[in-house]
């Protein structure tokens, strides 16, 4: 089984406040599930719960045996009287020095190898970020908010970075976004959370469930969608392709012509069953 | 060289050799307070070690590395995070030692050296057990440095990373309950925090990597403490605060030397 992590009904209080409620979700190998939800929906909790950082008050989280997790933080909560060049923050995940050098030349930080780590601008410090989590070569990447702080440029050349590395790694990736576009365009699953799961599926059929357009009422209708097929020849570990050669063909569908049709190519299981209302296309609350 | 004078440089040099690297990481965990809230409450330590008879230094050191292990436990619990209430256990302890210690009547007099320290009446003896457990404990972090170092920077991605994070925060803080014990005889209760974070600080205006920085924090302790007994020894001024005052003179001087980077 390629399952790499399940959570079964968990719930989370702390404080004596319920941050979750009865979530249940998994991410396979080589799948992209991202979680979308508004401010204080626990998107944070979750991811963390996932990471082993939070214990759940019910239910369970199962990592697969030996999983090894690269952990993106949304930041790094270091003091500025801590100085550490890029460099070495790196060869603290991986003290061999051949893959640190690659890591940062995937990554394309070669420039900052010197720079002290509290200088870094967001994009930087992120693209660093992902780079550690590289050299720890993970079978789950795990992502909170990637792109908070990085300039518009920088965002989706981000998300193709995150993107291309899942094709690389042939990695599970959980990621937090707001980043309704991306989301759409690039991901296998969605899950819609506020505080319980809302919704879940593919996104063309996410974006049309009653909740999700509830929530995201006010932002929804910018949305187009792109479907996407599964069709990306992955050059596996080789040559480092410009992110325009990334074969992606969007079909810059609308709202009203969802006509779901990916290729499940990557052993995506999405519960289509869980959809239950969405199909029939009710009438958006927004 | 006067023989008081030489165990006095051997014990306040071996101190600072382990306090400078030591505080390096009080500073990045920003723990300044914590030190602080720790080093208060040993007076009440030793008025415990000299009511029940016992070694005061050890009796210091068991009661700080116990309260630092109940502060942890109760910062994990997200409830006792502020420095408001860190504040009331620092001069809460430190009032209840001093009170402790007063009713002691023939102790009064060793009062003052437990606050501000009597580095020159160690004892050749005093000395070389402060060197080697110097000498110990900076092969101990040395040995914690990378994960040490990792949880500094970040306790989360750390613990994700698989760094059995609690465990070595029980070391840190046993560690740190150690060296407050030993401070203590160096530069006394009120300042034991300053010799930890001062050194380190200075440290940072001249360093580019936490190697560095703790090496120099070493550097910058065993001078402010040679320097400091110099002035002592020639103008008759309490030996700790004066090392004190070298280092924040060091500091002083980096904060130009930064501004010119």
């Amino acid at each position: 089984m390629n399952e790499l992590v399940r959570l079964n009904a968990v719930s989370l209080t702390l404080n004596r406040k319920t941050l979750l409620q009865g979530v249940s979700l998994r991410v396979v190998k080589g799948e992209i599930v991202t979680l979308i939800g508004p401010n204080g929906a626990g998107k944070t909790s979750l991811v963390k719960l996932v990471c082993g950082l939070l214990a759940p008050t019910s239910g369970q989280v199962v990592q697969a045996p030996g999983l090894r997790v690269g952990y993106v933080p949304q930041r790094l909560a270091f003091d500025a009287n801590l100085p550490i060049r890029v460099l070495s923050f790196l060869r603290l995940a991986n003290s061999r020095n051949l893959e640190v050098q690659q890591a940062m030349e995937r990554l394309q930080i070669t420039d900052l190898a010197h720079s002290l780590l509290h200088a870094l601008s967001g994009g930087e410090l992120q693209r660093v970020l992902l780079a550690r989590a590289f050299l720890r070569k993970p079978q789950l990447l795990i992502l909170d908010e990637p792109a908070q702080g990085v300039d518009i440029n920088g965002q989706l050349e981000l998300y193709q970075t995150i993107a291309s590395l899942r094709d690389e790694l042939d990695c599970g990736v959980l990621m937090v976004s707001h980043d309704l576009h991306w989301v759409m365009a690039k991901t296998d699953t969605v899950y819609c959370l506020n505080r319980h799961i809302c919704c879940q599926g593919a996104p063309e059929l996410v974006s049309q469930h009653p909740e999700y357009l509830q929530l995201f009422g006010q932002n929804a209708p910018a949305i187009a969608i792109y479907t996407h097929h599964h069709d990306h020849e992955h050059n596996l570990h080789g040559d480092v392709v410009p992110n325009t050669q990334h074969s992606c063909g969007h079909e810059h569908g609308l709202h009203g012509d969802a006509a779901p049709h990916h290729d499940h190519g990557h052993n995506c299981h999405h519960d289509h069953s869980q959809d239950h209302e969405s199909k029939t296309g009710s009438q958006p609350h927004a | 060289m006067p023989d008081f004078l030489l165990n006095a440089i051997l014990a306040g040099s071996a101190l600072a050799l382990i306090s400078g690297p030591l505080g390096s990481f009080v500073v990045w965990r920003r723990m300044a307070y914590f030190g602080d809230t720790l080093a208060h409450a040993s007076l009440l330590g030793v008025a415990l070690g000299l009511f029940l008879q016992v070694n005061p230094w050890f009796a210091v050191m068991v009661g700080s590395a116990l309260l630092g292990t109940l502060l942890v436990l109760l910062q994990k619990q997200k409830k006792l995070a502020n420095d408001t209430l860190l504040g009331i256990l620092s001069h809460g302890t430190l009032a209840a030692g001093l009170v402790c210690v007063s009713q002691m009547a023939d102790q009064r007099l060793d009062l003052f050296s437990f606050l501000l320290g009597d580095l020159l009446t160690a004892t050749r003896q005093e000395a070389i057990t402060m060197s080697i457990t110097s000498l110990a404990l900076l092969a101990l972090l040395k040995f914690a440095w990378r994960p040490w170092l990792r949880i500094a920077l970040d306790e989360d991605l750390a613990r994700a990373e698989g760094v059995r994070v609690d465990a070595w925060q029980l070391l840190f803080m046993l560690m740190l309950a150690l060296v407050i014990a030993l401070a203590m005889k160096v530069v006394g209760i009120l300042l034991i925090t300053a010799l930890l974070i001062i050194p380190a600080a200075a440290a940072r205006q001249f360093s580019q990597g936490p190697g560095v920085m703790a090496m120099a924090a070493g550097a910058i302790g065993i001078v402010a403490v040679n320097a400091g007994l110099g002035a002592s020894y020639l103008w008759d001024t309490p030996a700790g605060p004066s090392a004190v005052l070298v280092a924040v003179v060091v500091f002083a001087v980096g904060l130009g030397f930064r501004r010119g980077e």
